[in-house]
């Protein structure tokens, strides 16, 4: 089987199969979305109305928001290799994500609550139409992505 | 008297580096490669597209319009400068090639199959991507499932050499990411390929 790999001769049947399973597959709303790549200081994510400790390394998930102290600093990488990361005393809601590895289509809604946000943008720009397919939304505005690299302060919340 | 002086020239050089910006803020900055990118604002009064190094708008604290505003790079290193240095390491690809219709790799793909692991061990927290793509010959599901069982493939050399099956996702592109553009249905070898992301 194994050396059939590269035979494109090979199991079309099976292969389509696959295919189609999956396709049949959904994502669940309890995939990860990204992984944080860098974490100083007091770092957290609450998740489902609890707040944890977050470190590099943990996963995170759709609708977290993602806060730190102020010492703290985090970096997330997302799946579709978007990046993004907060200076301290900011709080970064991602509220959805949708990314099909497969066509690159995809959407990214996220709202920076308060404080500094860096942002290289990744494959769901690349592919969606010009500004449409990601959006950063701050209290006095919803920024539409069209790519590469900005920055985001937001007033605090009163 | 001349430790006021310094005093208050270093509170206008505070100033001069970070004041007179209000709290909302949005610059676009060049990347590392030059590539300026471009972000369009809408807000109560209507649309501004950034697209310059340094193009920004500002509200105040409670507006919800945004008016344009001169910033210069020593003004986002001010304000900005924690959250940048946060950013994770760029992604990095590295390419694999197969003997002709085998499970082989190349000679050159052995090395760099083995430059993913030192990739690996230089980050804090990798994962990896395993994207199969293949040439144009043939319809989309069948490159679509012909590229996920290479990546699949591939993402089981990956776990035999010691990497976790949760820290491995594969991905297939089938003929949606030509190395080297061709028409439809053509053979072409240099587009038959495993790519390795570690992020």
């Amino acid at each position: 089987m194994a050396a059939t790999v590269y035979s494109r001769s090979g199991l079309r049947s099976t292969l389509l199969a696959m295919f189609f399973v999956a396709l049949a597959s959904p994502a669940l709303a309890a995939d990860p979305i990204g992984q944080i790549k860098t974490a100083t200081g007091s770092v957290a994510i609450e998740r489902a109305g609890a707040r944890q400790p977050a470190a590099a390394g943990d996963r995170v998930l759709q609708s977290d928001v993602v806060t730190t102290g102020p010492d703290g600093t985090v970096g997330i990488t997302f799946e579709d290799n978007s990046m993004m990361s907060l200076g301290p005393d900011s709080s970064l809601a991602l509220d959805s994500f949708r990314f099909d590895t497969t066509t690159h289509d995809g959407a990214f809604d996220a709202s920076l609550r308060r404080g500094t946000l860096a942002v290289k943008s990744g494959y769901i720009v690349q592919q969606g139409p010009p500004g449409e397919a990601m959006h950063v939304r701050t209290p006095a505005a919803v920024l539409g992505v069209r790519g590469t690299e900005f920055v985001v302060r937001a007033e605090a919340a009163r | 008297m001349i430790a006021r002086w310094l005093g208050l020239l270093g509170l206008i050089a505070a100033l001069g580096a970070c004041g007179g910006i209000k709290d909302n803020l949005v610059v676009v900055v060049p990347s590392a490669d030059g590539h300026v990118g471009a972000v369009t604002v809408t807000d109560a009064r209507g649309q501004t597209v950034l697209d310059q190094p340094y193009a920004a708008v500002t509200a105040g604290r409670g507006d919800t319009a945004t008016e344009r505003v001169e910033v210069t790079a020593a003004q986002v290193e001010a304000i900005f400068g924690q959250a940048r240095a946060a950013l994770p390491q760029p992604p990095v690809a590295f390419r694999l090639y197969f003997l002709s219709d085998t499970n082989q790799l190349t000679p050159e793909s052995l090395i760099a199959f083995e430059d993913v692991f030192k990739e690996i061990a230089r980050r804090p927290a990798a994962d990896t991507v395993v994207t199969g793509h293949t040439d144009t010959v043939g319809t989309d599901p069948y490159n679509d499932a012909l590229a996920l069982e290479r990546a699949k493939y591939v993402r089981g050399l990956l776990i035999t050499r010691g990497l976790k099956p949760d820290s491995i996702t594969v991905a297939a592109r089938g003929k949606r990411e030509l190395l080297v553009p061709t028409p439809d249905q053509t053979h072409e070898p240099r587009n038959r390929r495993v790519e390795i992301t570690v992020r």
